[in-house]
């Protein structure tokens, strides 16, 4: 996968002219001011926090614009900004074919699970795949792969911030990488127990504007230095690249090695396209706002930005391909997530370099506080209020605290796996996110809102197995043993030739959940079917927003 | 299921009025209406976005062909895959506010009243 960010030496300013000090306090400098700006909304945010919808949910008061920058916020990772622009520069059109499986995946969150979402459930995913099942067994497994999916993106992200930060700061000690981990993992947990739901809500916001403003100047700069002609771009950066340069503009360069890496991108495609609209921290985003409608808005604004951007990085790639050439960056200490920085140094120098840095950064802490409240809220609102309590928690503020300790908690276990992991090679989490995203959630939220007979045993049987299958096939196969780049590349256990496990796992689960409603002889709950099929196509009794104006 | 993943307690919505609710006409046109866009729209992205993940896996020789300067196919159709995700966005989003929100709202303020 695009998270390469693990094995980094030094600071990426190499490149003559540029002093690496000064450059490095820039850098922080930019970045302190961003953090001061989100601190102070996010205590301003506070003020109104006060009930469990307002923590989980941010009252349900932003509009669909607002969420829809939100969702963009939180879903263009680092790994999508640095790795695609990288993937772009250094293998070519293969980069690029990650961009469109990220955007497509959109239109099945638009078309089949947002609205519904939004209509049936109050705070997570599990509200609704318990629905109508057998609450308990139901809502636990649904838990548990919320934690699971959470878990695996959070420490990806964690891991990745130590290459990111070797990368944009010169740092290369790995105690002091431990220590700015530290760091952004403590602020991290400032932004989720005293902001809850809104300040979130808000430093995602900041950060997509300031992300997609910044790629759009670079990209208008780079498309205007081939007076806006992207065939003389592309032929630019063919010429940078030498001898063979044309493979740049072909599909292949990556995934065209054998067989079963051709097979590969077929299992990362489907995992990309079905597994965006069963991650829970992108679930959880569409209860921030007052409807259904508010919803759909947020997703068509979502998709727009989030295109956008691809396209942006598209052409990121190719011109840091031209104007800095594949060599330069994979011989940069960052490899292929140097090349967004270098392009920026080398368009607009230091001061660029240094917006671009604090930006990616920003990308990071944004995405950690947004799966840091996902999971912390499942476990207190699934397992603790419904599950342990068995709904009976009368004080909801007795919820809300469980959540706030559940985010130190997950906080302070994401900072110590982010330091353990630091250049470890962990990128098969993040297709192991999106994997069992695609496997364990969708089938079961697909059958829960649109098969009438779908019943408990199924749920249980699609969501236990998909996460099983493709926690199995991970460990078997050559993303973790067996292979060069493997975590354990000394060990070879790989018996399953595929990294992405997808192809195999998305059809199990989606035949597991079949399987265990027909053979089971339960019958499904037509009453509370009735209910939710009318509740998720009117909005019937749904949630209203709690905010005061 | 306890009252906890909706409104609680909801006075005077008993399981009749979502049954007799789910089994009027209304709101068999809102499903028929809301099933015959989404599930056909879904079925032809999803076809053309792995009809594109197969050519760009194996039609290496097809995808390479230049059309305009350096534009070949395969960017035309990567291209394409965006101007469709955002066409269909478009269209459901027209269909949703024509034929969608004003059965679904008609259906929701009877449940409502009947609720209180």
């Amino acid at each position: 996968m695009i998270t390469t960010t693990t094995r980094l030496g030094q600071h990426l300013a190499q490149a003559p002219q540029t002093d690496t000090a000064s450059n490095r306090w820039l850098n922080i400098g930019i970045f302190a001011v961003f953090v001061l700006v989100t601190l102070v909304i996010v205590f301003r945010a506070s003020r109104n926090t006060r009930t469990a919808s307002d923590y989980y949910a941010a009252g349900r008061a932003f509009t669909g614009p607002q969420n829809g920058i939100a969702i963009s916020g939180d879903y263009l990772s680092a790994a999508s900004f640095l790795g695609i622009a990288g993937a772009i520069a250094v293998y070519g059109y293969d980069g690029f074919l990650y961009s469109i499986g990220f955007l497509v995946a959109w239109l099945v969150a638009l078309l089949l699970v947002a609205e519904l979402l939004r209509n049936t459930g109050k705070y997570t995913m599990a509200d609704v795949l318990s629905f109508r099942m057998r609450e308990r067994p139901v809502r636990t497994a649904a838990s548990l792969s919320t934690l699971a999916v959470s878990f695996f993106y959070l420490l990806a992200q964690m891991a990745g911030a130590g290459g990111l930060i070797a990368l944009l700061l010169g740092i290369s000690d790995k105690g002091q990488q431990a220590i700015v981990i530290a760091v952004v993992g403590a602020l991290m947990i400032i932004y989720v127990l005293v902001g809850g739901m809104k300040g979130t809500t808000w430093v995602q916001i900041i950060k997509a504007a300031l992300l997609i403003a910044g790629t759009f100047v670079m990209t208008l700069w780079v498309l205007g230095m081939y007076g806006f002609n992207l065939s003389s771009l592309l032929g630019s950066a063919v010429d940078a690249a030498g001898p063979g340069g044309e493979k740049l503009l072909n599909p292949g360069a990556q995934y065209g090695k054998s067989e079963a890496s051709r097979l590969d991108f077929i299992s990362l495609g489907l995992a990309l396209v079905l597994g965006t609209a069963g991650l829970p921290h992108v679930l959880m985003r569409f209860y921030t706002v007052p409807t259904a409608k508010e919803a759909r808005r947020s997703v068509v604004w979502a998709i727009w930005l989030i295109g956008l951007f691809y396209l942006f990085t598209l052409v990121l790639g190719y011109g840091a391909g031209a104007l800095v050439g594949p060599e330069a960056i994979k011989n940069a200490p960052g490899e292929v997530n140097s090349a967004a920085p270098l392009l920026a140094l080398q368009i607009g120098g230091p001061v660029l370099l240094g917006f671009i840095s604090a930006v990616a950064f920003a990308t990071i802490l944004a995405v950690v506080a947004g799966l840091t409240i996902t999971a912390s809220a499942s476990f207190a609102h699934d397992i603790y209020a419904n599950v342990i309590k068995r709904g009976q928690v009368d004080d909801k503020q007795a919820e809300v605290k469980v959540a706030r300790i559940t985010a130190v908690v997950i906080g302070v276990v994401s900072i110590l796996g982010g330091i353990a992991a630091n250049g470890q090679n962990v990128a098969f989490l993040v297709a192991l996110a999106f994997a069992v995203a695609a496997s364990a959630n969708l089938p079961t939220l697909l059958y829960s809102l649109f098969w009438k007979r779908f019943n408990t045993t199924g749920a249980l049987w699609s969501i236990y197995g998909g996460l099983a299958v493709t926690i199995v096939l991970i460990v078997f196969s050559p993303a973790v043993s067996g292979d060069e780049e493997a975590m354990f590349p000394a060990l070879d256990i790989a018996y399953f030739p595929l990294k992405n496990p997808g192809l195999v796992s998305i059809p199990v689960s989606f035949l597991l959940g079949y399987l265990g409603t027909v053979l089971s002889r339960e019958p499904h709950n037509a009453a509370k079917y009735a209910e939710m099929e009318v509740r998720s196509l009117t909005g019937a009794g749904a949630e209203k927003s709690t905010a005061q104006h | 299921m306890s009252s906890s993943a909706h409104p609680d307690p909801d006075p005077g919505t008993d399981a009749g009025t979502w049954t007799e609710t789910q089994q009027s006409p209304e709101f068999a046109t809102l499903r028929r209406r809301l099933r015959t866009f989404v599930f056909p729209v879904s079925a032809i992205f999803l076809v053309w976005y792995l009809v594109y993940v197969l050519l760009a896996d194996y039609a290496h020789g097809f995808m390479s062909i230049k059309l305009v300067g350096n534009i070949n196919v395969g960017l035309v159709f990567g291209l394409l895959q965006f101007a469709s995700t955002f066409l269909i966005t478009a269209l459901y989003v027209r269909y949703a506010n024509k034929n969608l929100d004003p059965v679904a709202e008609q259906i929701r303020e009877r449940v409502e009243g009947e609720q209180r």
